[in-house]
C-alpha cells in the first residue's frame, strides 16, 4: 500500500501536468483526488481508468484480481478495434470467494496466472489490483514477480484499486506500470528515423486507422501506439520512437513526460479531431521528427498529403453549411474534446451554446476561449434536471455528450449524438470529421422528429378538437387508397389456413378449371387434403387438426 | 436428475456472474421514486448503472456513497449519512434502497446501526423509508441479490396484518424472479386484470424500465409500485411468487401478514401455463376467459411448428438458475437436449434442470462443455456471442445483460403468447442458421479420415 501512495504523489507531482504547476508545495501534496460527494458522484473507478487505458494492448491476458463486481460487471463495454490478436476481448478474473477474503487471495491471483498461461500462452499478463484484495494486504507485486521469474514471462502488476480515486487517476496508474515494467525491456528489430508513439490513443472503433494510412503515406512509422490496437512487444520498444505525441486526451500525460526525461523523446500533444488540429498534428509530428534528424523533404510529403485531403473535407463539408445555419449544439464532453470538437464543429457552421469544461483544464478553458470568443458559455457542472430545461426550451437543437446522459436529450426529444466512448462510429481525421457531419445532419433532420414533438390527439384541448371537427373535411390522400391489383395479388399468395404446398391462387385457378365442387373432388384437384377443403368451404375459422397438416 | 458441479478453475474466464449487490440495485428500481444506493466506492456504482444503461437504453438512477481509500478505513458512518442526506435533498425521492459492497463488507460496516444512528440525528428521516439489505460481491450472484432484497422490502415495508383479519379476495401480491422482463410483467398484468384480478407486483421494473416518455424529468425512477401500496399488500387473498428464488419473499409476506402463497416456479410453457391459469380461475372463480383458450391454441399450433426444427439440438445454456431451468425446461420438452448447461449460483431448481450436470462456472466453462459435446445451439446473455462465433454455432440472447440487440426490456416468454414468442424466435433463428450456413452439399456427404463423418441433411 505504501508503495501505491508514493506512486500516486509521484503522479501528481508529475512536471508536465498542468494543474499542479500552478499549485502550492502544501497543496500539490494533497494531491487532485478531489473529495466525492457522497450520494451525488458519478464516474467510474481508479480500476476502471487503468483497465480502459491497457486493454486496448490486444495480444496480452488482462486478469483482474478481485471479487466479481469488478470485472463481471464491466468486461466487454468497450470498442476498441485490432487488427489481430484478440486475447484482450477474453476476460480473466481470480472471482475472489469469501474463503480468499478471508485467508488472502494471493494463492488464488497465482493460480490464476498459471491458468492463463497454460492455456493461452500471451506474450504478457497484466494484472489489475481492486479494492478487496488491496484492502486484505493482498501483495500483487510479489505475486507477479515469483510469477514472472517462474514462468520466464512479464507479469506485470497494475496496482489500481477503485478506491484511491477517479477514473482519471487511474489511467495514470496505468501508466505507471507501463514505465515501471514494460517500456524500455525489449529491443525494436529495427529502428528507423521515421518512428513515432501515439500516446493515449485507444483506437476505439478503430479510429486510429483513419489517420495510419496518412501516416504511412508520408512514410512515418508507428513504432508504439499506447495503447489503442497495441502488441506488448510494440510498447516494450516503444522507447526507441523520435519523437510521441499525446492523442487528444491528458490521461497518459506521466507516460509522455516520463519518457522525454529517460529516453528524450520529445512529444507535443495534439488532437486528430476536426481539419485544422489534424492538419496541425501531422506537420507537428513531422517538424519534431526532422529536428531529430529526419530529412527535409518529410516534410514535403506532410504538406502534400495534407492539402490533398483538406481539399477533400472541405469539399465534403461544404454541403452540410446551409443545412447546420443557425443550429445549435450543447456539447456535454470532458477535457480536451471540449475545444477540439468545438473546433470541428465550427468548421462546419454549427453555433455551440455551452460546452462543459468540468473536466477541463485551464488551459482547455483557455483554447475554448480562443475558439468561441468571450461569451464563450463554459459549463462547470450541469445537472441532469438544468440540461433537461435547456433543452426542452429548445436553447439547443443537438446534444453532443457520452452515453450517460443521452436519455435526457431523448426523453426532452431531442437529437443526440454519442461522442464518447460507447459511440460506434469513428470520427477522427479528414474522414472522420465528415462521418460527424453526417452524423449530425442525420440527426437533426430525422422526419422522426417532427411525430415524436406532437402531442397525442386527445391531449389537444377540447375546443381544438371540436373546432377540427366541425371544420371542413379533409381529402383523403391518394396513395392512403388500397392497391387493387396488389391486394388481389396479396390475397391470391396466401396460404390456406394449414396446407403447407397450397395457397389460394391453386384453388381458385383450379376448380373452375376442373368444374370440381364436393370437398374430396375438390381435394384431389388442388392436392389439398379434404378436411382442409372441407373447411374452407365451410369457412371456419382455422383451427390445427392433426400433427401432420399444422407441420412446417 | 442434475448433478451440480462448481468448476475448479482459480481464474473465472468471460464471466457469467454479475454481483449480488447490482442485483440488489435492480430490485430497487422497480419501486416508484426510488434511489438505490451502493455502499461502497464509485466505481461498483458506475460500472452497475453502465450495465443497466446498455441492456434497457434508459436512464437508470443510481447512487454511491462514494468511499474513498481512508474512509473505507475508518469506517463508512459519515459517507452514509452524507450521501442519504444529499439524496433527500436534491432529488427528494420517496425511498433511498442501500446495498452494500465487498468493500464495505470486508470492513465490516454495520449499516443498520448507522441508520438506526441517522434517524436519531436527522428527525425529518425519522419516517422517511430507507432499505438496507447486505450484499458482498465475494458471495453469491445476481439473483441472489435481488431475492435477498426483495424479501428484506416486504419486511420493511409491509405492514404486518394480523392473520384472520379480512382480505381483498381479488387482490393479489406477485413477486416475480428477476428474470422476467418489463414486458414479461405487462404480459402478466393483462392477464391477471383479465380475471378481474388486482396485481401488486413487488418489485414492478414494468413501471420504471418500460421505456417510455415520462411527462416530468425526474432524477429518480420514473415508475414501479409505491411505498404505499407496498404496506398495504398484507390484504391480498393471495401472494403469487414466480421462479424460485422468490420462495424467501413469498415466505417473509406469509409470516408478516398471514397471506398464503402459491410459487410458480416457471412460467414459461404449455404445462405450467395451464396451472397458472387455472390457479387464477379457482382463486377469482371466473371462467378462462376466451382469449386464453384461444392463446392456448396458438402455442400447441406454435409448438407443433417449431418442433421440427428445435428437436434434436444440442443445447449449451448457461443463465442463472430460475432463468435456466425456464427456458431449458421449455426446449427439452420440445424435444431438444440440454447437453451444456452453466449457471452462477447454488439453487434448489438447479437438480431438476433436464440435464445430466450442471455447472456453477463461467462462460469459459460453457465454451468448452459445448465444444466437446457437439452442442448446435448457444443461449447466453450478450457476452456469449464471442463463444457462439468460435464454435459457429447460432446464439440466443436470453437474460442480462443483452447490450448488443434493442428492446431486451419489452421481450416476453412468461404465458402462452410469451411461450410462443420464444419457440418461435428460437426455431427461425436455426432455420437461418441452416440457410446461411448449413445447406448440405456433396461435400458434406463426403467421409472424412478413418470414421465415418457424414452430416446428413436435416428434417425438412
Ligand atoms: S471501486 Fe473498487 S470494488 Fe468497486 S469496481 Fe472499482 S475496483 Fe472494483
Amino acid at each position: 500500500m505504501s508503495s501505491l501512495s508514493a506512486t500516486i504523489q509521484d503522479v501528481f507531482n508529475a512536471a508536465g501536468c498542468p494543474k499542479n504547476a500552478n499549485k502550492s508545495e502544501a497543496e500539490r501534496k494533497k494531491g487532485c483526488t478531489k473529495q466525492l460527494q457522497p450520494g451525488g458522484a458519478a464516474g467510474g473507478c481508479s480500476f476502471d481508468g487503468a483497465k480502459i487505458a491497457l486493454q486496448p494492448f490486444t495480444d496480452v491476458a488482462h486478469l483482474v484480481h478481485g471479487p466479481i463486481a469488478c470485472e463481471g460487471n464491466s468486461w466487454d463495454n468497450r470498442g476498441s478495434a485490432s487488427s489481430g490478436p484478440d486475447l484482450w476481448r477474453t476476460s480473466f478474473t481470480t472471482d475472489m470467494n469469501e474463503i480468499d477474503v478471508v485467508f488472502g487471495g494471493e494463492k488464488r491471483l497465482y493460480k490464476a496466472i498459471k491458468e492463463i498461461i497454460e492455456r493461452y500462452d500471451p506474450p504478457a499478463i497484466f494484472v489489475y489490483q481492486t479494492c478487496v484484495p488491496a484492502m486484505i494486504g493482498d501483495d500483487i507485486n510479489a505475486v507477479c514477480k515469483i510469477a514472472a521469474a517462474k514462468f520466464g514471462k512479464p507479469v506485470i502488476p497494475v496496482n489500481s484499486p477503485g478506491f484511491v480515486g477517479s477514473k482519471n487517476l487511474g489511467n495514470k496508474l496505468a501508466g505507471e506500470a507501463l514505465l515501471e515494467y514494460v517500456i524500455g525491456t525489449q529491443e525494436p528489430d529495427y529502428i528507423t528515423p521515421y518512428d513515432i508513439n501515439l500516446i493515449g490513443e485507444y483506437n476505439l472503433s478503430g479510429e486510429l486507422w483513419q489517420i495510419k494510412p496518412l501516416l504511412d503515406e508520408i512514410g512515418i512509422r508507428i513504432l508504439s501506439c499506447i495503447s489503442g490496437d497495441g502488441k506488448y512487444h510494440e510498447a516494450a520498444c516503444s522507447h526507441r520512437a523520435r519523437a510521441a505525441m499525446m492523442v487528444c486526451s491528458r490521461a497518459m500525460i506521466n507516460v509522455a513526460t516520463r519518457m522525454k526525461e529517460r529516453y528524450g523523446i520529445p512529444f507535443f500533444e495534439g488532437s486528430f479531431y476536426g481539419i485544422q488540429d489534424t492538419s496541425e498534428a501531422l506537420r507537428k509530428i513531422a517538424r519534431m521528427l526532422i529536428e531529430r534528424g529526419a530529412p527535409r523533404h518529410l516534410m514535403e510529403c506532410t504538406e502534400a498529403v495534407v492539402a490533398r485531403e483538406e481539399a477533400k473535407a472541405w469539399a465534403a463539408i461544404e454541403r452540410f453549411r446551409p443545412r447546420f445555419a443557425g443550429k445549435k449544439v450543447l456539447l456535454v464532453t470532458g477535457g480536451v474534446k471540449s475545444w477540439s470538437v468545438v473546433a470541428a464543429l465550427q468548421e462546419a457552421g454549427l453555433e455551440i451554446v455551452g460546452t462543459s469544461v468540468k473536466k477541463s483544464t485551464s488551459d482547455d478553458k483557455q483554447r475554448i476561449q480562443q475558439l468561441m470568443g468571450h461569451d464563450a458559455h463554459m459549463i462547470e457542472d450541469l445537472t441532469p434536471r438544468e440540461m433537461y430545461k435547456m433543452l426542452r426550451e429548445a436553447k439547443a437543437d443537438i446534444m453532443l455528450s457520452g452515453g450517460k446522459s443521452q436519455f435526457v436529450a431523448l426523453k426532452a426529444a431531442v437529437p443526440w449524438l454519442d461522442i464518447n466512448q460507447e459511440r460506434c462510429h469513428a470520427y477522427m481525421g479528414y474522414v472522420g470529421i465528415v462521418k460527424l457531419m453526417e452524423e449530425i445532419d442525420k440527426a437533426l433532420y430525422n422526419p422522426m422528429w417532427d411525430q415524436l414533438r406532437m402531442p397525442a390527439p386527445w391531449d389537444v384541448t377540447e375546443v381544438t378538437r371540436h373546432a377540427k371537427a366541425l371544420g371542413p373535411m379533409e381529402v383523403p390522400v391518394a396513395g392512403g387508397r388500397p392497391n387493387s391489383v396488389g391486394a388481389e395479388k396479396a390475397a391470391r399468395a396466401k396460404r390456406t389456413h394449414s396446407c403447407s404446398t397450397v395457397d389460394f391462387s391453386i384453388i381458385n385457378d383450379r376448380i373452375p378449371a376442373h368444374g370440381s365442387n364436393a370437398p374430396d373432388a375438390m381435394a384431389h384437384d388442388t392436392e389439398a387434403s379434404a378436411a382442409c377443403m372441407r373447411r374452407t368451404e365451410e369457412n371456419t375459422p382455422a383451427q390445427p387438426t392433426s400433427a401432420l397438416q399444422a407441420a412446417e | 436428475m442434475a448433478i451440480v458441479t462448481c468448476s475448479d478453475k482459480a481464474c473465472t474466464i468471460n464471466p457469467l456472474k454479475m454481483s449480488q449487490p447490482i442485483g440488489g440495485s435492480f430490485a430497487f428500481l422497480g419501486l416508484r421514486g426510488a434511489m438505490p444506493l451502493l455502499h461502497g466506492p464509485q466505481g461498483c456504482t458506475s460500472f452497475g448503472l453502465t450495465l443497466f444503461v446498455r441492456h434497457f437504453k434508459e436512464a437508470v438512477p443510481l447512487q454511491t456513497t462514494a468511499m474513498s481509500e481512508v474512509s473505507t478505513v475508518l469506517g463508512g458512518y459519515e459517507n452514509v449519512e452524507q450521501a442519504i442526506l444529499n439524496i433527500y435533498k436534491r432529488v427528494k425521492p420517496e425511498i433511498i434502497g442501500i446495498n452494500s459492497t465487498g468493500v464495505t463488507e470486508t470492513k465490516g460496516d454495520d449499516v443498520e446501526a448507522f441508520i438506526r444512528l441517522i434517524r436519531q440525528n436527522h428527525p425529518h428521516l425519522k419516517k422517511f423509508p430507507l432499505v438496507y439489505v447486505s450484499t458482498p460481491d465475494f458471495k453469491d450472484a445476481f439473483q441472489d441479490g435481488w431475492e435477498k432484497t426483495v424479501a428484506r422490502m416486504v419486511e420493511v415495508l409491509v405492514d404486518s396484518v394480523d392473520a384472520a383479519a379480512p382480505r381483498d379476495s381479488l387482490r393479489v401480491n406477485v413477486l416475480p424472479g428477476c428474470h422476467l422482463t418489463p414486458g414479461d410483467l405487462d404480459e402478466l398484468r393483462t392477464i391477471f386484470e383479465d380475471f378481474g384480478i388486482r396485481p401488486s407486483f413487488l418489485p414492478d421494473i414494468s413501471g420504471s424500465l418500460d421505456g417510455h416518455i415520462p411527462d416530468e424529468f425526474t432524477q429518480t425512477t420514473i415508475g414501479g409500485i409505491g411505498v404505499d401500496e407496498i404496506a398495504t399488500m398484507g390484504q391480498a387473498a393471495w401472494t403469487i411468487a414466480i421462479g424460485a428464488q422468490m420462495r424467501r419473499a413469498a415466505e417473509a409476506m406469509q409470516a408478516r401478514t398471514g397471506v398464503p402463497f402459491r410459487l410458480f416456479e416457471r412460467l414459461c410453457g404449455l404445462v405450467p401455463n395451464d396451472e397458472f391459469i387455472t390457479f387464477l380461475s379457482d382463486i377469482s372463480g371466473k371462467s378462462v376467459p376466451k382469449r386464453y383458450r384461444r392463446q392456448r391454441g396458438q402455442l400447441a399450433d406454435a409448438m407443433l411448428d417449431t418442433h421440427f426444427h428445435i428437436a434434436g439440438r444440442k443445447l449449451a445454456i448457461g443463465a442463472e438458475p430460475d432463468l435456466l431451468f425456464d427456458i431449458s425446461s421449455v426446449l427439452y420438452e420440445m424435444g431438444a437436449q440440454v447437453t451444456a448447461a452453466v449457471t452462477t449460483t447454488a439453487s434448489p431448481v438447479l437438480e431438476r434442470v433436464k440435464a445430466k450436470e450442471v455447472v456453477i462456472g463461467d462462460l469459459g466453462d460453457l465454451e468448452d462443455l459445448a465444444k466437446a459435446r457437439q452442442c448446435d445451439l448457444l443461449i447466453s446473455h450478450s457476452h456469449g456471442r464471442q463463444a457462439a462465433a468460435r464454435l459457429d454455432i447460432p446464439f440466443y440472447r436470453a437474460g442480462f445483460p443483452i447490450f448488443d440487440r434493442l428492446g431486451a426490456g419489452h421481450r416476453m416468454s412468461v404465458g402462452y403468447r410469451g411461450t410462443r414468442e420464444l419457440i418461435f424466435d428460437l426455431a427461425n433463428l436455426i432455420i437461418a442458421d441452416r440457410e446461411d450456413n448449413r445447406q448440405p452439399t456433396p461435400a458434406t456427404w463426403r467421409t472424412v479420415g478413418a470414421g465415418l463423418h457424414v452430416v446428413p441433411p436435416q428434417l425438412n
